[in-house]
């Protein structure tokens, strides 16, 4: 199965721990797609720097969309207000870690 | 490249610190172009305003009216008073008379429904087929999908799959637009395409909806709006002395 890579970037008021955001995303994407929609994503976090905002998650080629739709419907982590962008899209980890390391430079 | 608009950006205007951490925002997610409802009785100096503000932050702005009447008739008066003081015109059809109205108008250049309210939704058919005709075009905004919730947000995409499948049907534009009244609610253009995926818009409909088809609403009423058009097709491209000589 081809995977594709998403560039996250969190604007929330107080830092988001990796656990609330995964949840996020997960709780989304139930509520968009139900269970077995969900289940085709494959999803999971690689990694989140709380810090600057920014990290990269994994789901299948086909279901992009889908995770793309569920992190754009969110807006509010552990009830306080917050919004996800997806930067970019990749196929390879490495030029997604190539264009995070740039973009968090800015 | 394309060029991504949003249409409907709604800041309080009275708070210019607000308008520009929207404009800001928007521009850094990817908009060249940003429209932003104003007041019908709103002063030239305050429209300059806005506009250095945008111009900062290297967005164009539009400058656009939200028309809620209550009846066709105050529609039409409406129009009369402001086509020609704004860039672009919606119109929220509450009733059924109002949508039938705006549908064949060529002055009005989005309908808009409510979202909140799925009986009031009135874009069958017979409105796609007139909006068609006079080249307006469907207002769909995005901030409703991301507040509502659980079954109201159902309901909402399901008038939204219908309404969908009618304007590709009579090839009515359709223009995805934020409705942002905060930051938080603003989305990157893929990433509203994306929600527009959920009733059922492809991808390249849905950035269509995005860039070419609001700047081309934007452009042609531009023209419009110049000192040099007289008619469809027609302009002044420059003005002569007359010859007396001879």
């Amino acid at each position: 199965m081809r995977k594709r890579y998403l560039a996250l970037k969190v604007e929330s008021e107080t830092p988001l721990s990796e656990r609330d955001l995964i949840g996020a995303i997960w709780n989304s994407l139930i509520q968009l797609f139900g269970e077995y929609g969900t289940s085709k994503t494959n999803l999971y976090l690689i990694e989140f720097n709380p810090e600057d905002g920014y990290g990269i998650l994994c789901c299948s080629r086909e279901t992009v969309n889908m995770v793309r739709a569920a992190v754009a419907a969110i807006t509010r982590v552990d009830e306080k207000p917050a919004a996800i962008y997806v930067i970019r899209v990749s196929g390879t980890l490495r030029a997604l870690r190539k264009m995070l390391k740039v973009e968090s430079r800015r | 490249m394309r060029k991504f608009v949003d249409l409907h950006l709604r800041p309080s205007i009275n708070d210019l610190g607000q308008v520009e951490k929207m404009v800001k925002r928007s521009s850094d997610l990817g908009y060249r172009l940003v429209g932003v409802p104003l007041p019908h009785n709103i002063k030239g100096e305050r429209v300059h305003q806005l506009k250095t503000i945008c111009e900062r932050v290297e967005v164009d702005l539009v400058t656009r009216i939200d028309l809620v009447p209550k009846t066709s008739g105050e529609l039409l008066r409406n129009l009369q008073r402001f086509r020609r003081r704004f860039e672009i015109i919606s119109v929220t059809c509450n009733s059924k008379s109002v949508a039938r109205q705006a549908a064949k108008d060529r002055r009005v250049d989005l309908m808009a429904f409510s979202m909140g309210f799925p009986c009031k939704r009135f874009f069958d058919n017979a409105e796609a087929e007139l909006a068609s005709r006079a080249e307006g075009a469907l207002e769909i905004d995005m901030a409703s999908l991301l507040f509502l919730n659980s079954f109201p947000r159902i309901r909402l995409l399901s008038s939204l799959r219908r309404e969908v499948s009618i304007a590709e049907k009579f090839e009515v534009p359709i223009v995805i637009t934020s409705g942002a009244t905060e930051v938080n609610l603003l989305r990157r253009p893929h990433d509203c395409a994306a929600l527009a995926t959920l009733f059922d818009l492809s991808m390249s409909v849905a950035l269509r909806g995005l860039s070419e088809n609001p700047s081309g609403i934007v452009e042609r009423n531009r023209k419009k709006l110049s000192s040099g058009y007289v008619a469809p097709g027609l302009f002044v491209v420059r003005d002569v002395k007359p010859c007396l000589g001879v």
